[in-house]
């Protein structure tokens, strides 16, 4: 599933493109009746072009948060299947469960053999109770960190895509220890001793994001948005008001331009104009460049200079006098 | 005892509890008696502190500030504390309805301290340690920048000086002023402790109530020993947030230390006035046999802590 499928759903930012494009769409229609409509149709275009264009340009932090998580935004699995058709499928947490928001997986991304994980949204409803919505439980964790393990053991630089709301909130979940699970998470990924090059594609929410997340490079698609609490959950504490999601977007710095000026993440991945979900082929092509060229040079480095990288670069944050 | 005996006594009681019930009123009658939170019993101010903030008749402990705890850990004049005079700066020059900047001073008024958690060196027991207190009183115990650098040096210190490290949690997780930069203290605290964890030495995390969040899902669940204080409430996302997810009702003892217990993630709970005593048994238990090769001490390695996997 590499292609889309359907036509891209206007988000609510996005209706005057929308209006314009039907309207674009009824002139065509009229077209072959009356051939003089020609040239209304292409400054109709050229309108569309450079309202499309202006558009974009000056997105809102909101308006990022609302592309991330466009129900046609590409996802792990459709990013794995683009690059690497024959990639192999691991389950389970080997203790009892297979968590269908975490997806584990052997990859070959061009020649560069890698052990990747990813958080997973469902498309359809059924899929996505089976994947919870990309919320991960703490068995989907304690999966991720089996095959930390197993990376490290084989030498294998792992990958990992970030594309989740968050851990999941609830009974079992804490039943079964989700900090720990999160909090192992941390410790292990900092101490492996091969490249971990880690992608925001999407939502990279709090800590569930960050079980995942300590990597050598840190790379963050254009209109993914990495935070740590939900803009909802923000407004609500914050301000104690629902409708002030788009002041808590605005003051949290989420976007990915904003999240590299702060020194966290290395590197913005640009989207085809409007976001992934309007040509995943790009998107995939463009992510794959760069976690390839992060992972090439990783690997020049030694085992041990790999994993001092790793905890020297999360040492530096922090900001304070 | 017959029916009309057992209606009058409970007639009774409920009596009692109606006067209990009324609330105190003036500000200097509540500096000299504090009420219990659990039992209602009036408790003379001093007495309780001697008590170490623990009702002596229903055992309830009451939260304990950070200077308050060091007091109580430590030996007496033995705390040396460290990057006592760290404050947060406002990377993100952050502004809801108020600005940050406001909102730290407020705090630091309240509270009395710099931010929300103090750490340094000291003895307990005589046992040399490295001890980092969390005070909830400090904006809600937040970790921003400076809790997590704080934590991260003072895991540093203590791996320098090959010295147990103890650190008692509080907290209502990260920091939302800070945004992802108080995110990565959680991944910069675990990093730490993962050198300090290959180095051999020990590492005992105190949950007091209550401890959340980002605290919780990092170096507070990293202990080779986790304790936790009676009746403390200790989990990843708060009551209100799981119940509305799963629109269920969830038990009354949800996420208290004791449900922790039940369920394996807490090795043992242990109540104020013995919380001393135990740090200096498992101190004392973890110290490598002899003296001349404290570099390498398999014998002295913890033990991995029920819950871990």
């Amino acid at each position: 599933m590499a292609t889309v499928e359907k036509k891209p759903i206007p988000l609510e930012f996005e209706q005057p493109l929308a209006i314009l494009a039907q309207n674009m769409e009824a002139l065509e229609k009229q077209l072959s009746d009356n051939p003089e409509l020609e040239a209304d149709l292409e400054r109709m275009q050229d309108q569309y072009n450079s309202l499309k264009r202006s558009l974009y340009l000056n997105l809102r932090p909101i308006d990022h948060l609302a592309i991330a998580r466009h129900p046609q935004r590409p996802y792990t699995r459709d990013y794995f299947t683009t690059w690497d058709p024959s990639w192999v499928e691991l389950h389970g947490d080997r203790k009892g469960v297979d968590d269908g928001a975490m997806v584990g997986a052997l990859i070959e991304i061009d020649g560069i053999k890698m052990v990747a994980v990813g958080t997973q949204k469902g498309r359809t409803l059924r899929d996505k109770q089976h994947c919870n919505f990309g919320m991960p439980q703490p068995e989907g964790y304690r999966k991720a960190l089996r095959l930390f393990r197993h990376a490290n053991k084989f030498h294998l630089p792992i990958l990992c895509l970030i594309d989740t709301p968050g851990a999941y909130p609830g009974l079992s979940a804490e039943e079964h220890n989700q900090s720990q699970a999160i909090a192992e998470n941390l410790m292990e990924l900092a101490g492996v001793t091969v490249p971990v090059v880690a992608a925001v594609t999407g939502e990279g929410g709090s800590g569930g994001a960050l079980a995942i997340g300590v990597a050598n490079r840190i790379l963050m698609l254009e209109h993914s948005v990495y935070s740590v609490i939900t803009p909802e959950g923000c407004a609500s504490i914050l301000w104690r008001s629902n409708d002030k999601v788009s002041e808590a977007c605005q003051a949290m710095k989420m976007t990915a331009k904003e999240i590299l000026q702060l020194g966290v993440i290395d590197q913005v991945i640009s989207e085809p104009l409007g976001g992934a979900h309007h040509d995943y082929l790009t998107a995939a092509e463009n992510l794959k460049k760069a976690i390839v060229g992060q992972m090439t040079e990783l690997m020049k480095l030694s085992p041990e200079q790999v994993r001092k990288d790793r905890q020297d670069k999360f040492r530096r944050f922090g900001s304070f006098r | 005892m017959d029916l009309k005996d057992w209606f009058a006594s409970r007639q009774k009681r409920k009596e009692i509890q109606e006067v209990i019930k009324q609330p105190l009123t003036t500000d200097e009658y509540c500096a000299l008696w504090k009420q219990c939170f659990q039992c209602r019993e009036l408790l003379y101010t001093r007495d309780l502190r001697t008590n170490l903030d623990v009702c002596p008749k229903c055992d309830y402990h009451f939260r304990v500030g950070a200077l308050d705890r060091i007091e109580q850990l430590a030996d007496e004049g033995s705390f040396d504390e460290l990057d006592a005079d760290m404050r947060s700066s406002d990377p993100l020059t952050f502004f809801d309805t108020e600005a940050y900047t406001k909102r730290q001073d407020e705090a630091t008024r309240k509270s009395g301290l710099r931010e929300a958690v103090l750490t340094g060196l000291c003895r307990i027991d005589g046992h040399e340690a490295a001890l980092g207190c969390m005070d909830f009183g400090h904006f809600g115990g937040s970790m921003g920048s400076v809790v997590g650098e704080k934590v991260t040096r003072l895991t540093e210190a203590a791996l320098e000086r090959n010295s147990p490290l103890i650190v008692v949690s509080s907290s209502g997780g990260a920091r939302m002023q800070e945004g992802i930069l108080s995110l990565m203290q959680m991944a910069k605290t675990s990093s730490a402790l993962k050198s300090f964890a290959d180095s051999g030495n020990l590492y005992i995390s105190i949950l007091t109530e209550p401890t959340f969040g980002g605290v919780t899902a990092s170096f507070a669940m990293l202990g080779d020993f986790i304790i936790a204080e009676p009746g403390a409430r200790i989990g990843f996302a708060g009551r209100r947030v799981i119940e509305q997810t799963i629109r269920q009702k969830l038990p009354a003892d949800f996420q208290t230390a004791e449900y922790l217990l039940k369920h394996g993630q807490v090795d043992m709970v242990v109540s104020r006035n013995k919380l001393k005593e135990t740090l200096a048994r498992l101190i004392a238990f973890h110290k490598p046999a002899a003296k001349a090769t404290p570099e390498k001490k398999n014998s002295g390695e913890p033990a991995q802590p029920a819950g871990r996997t």
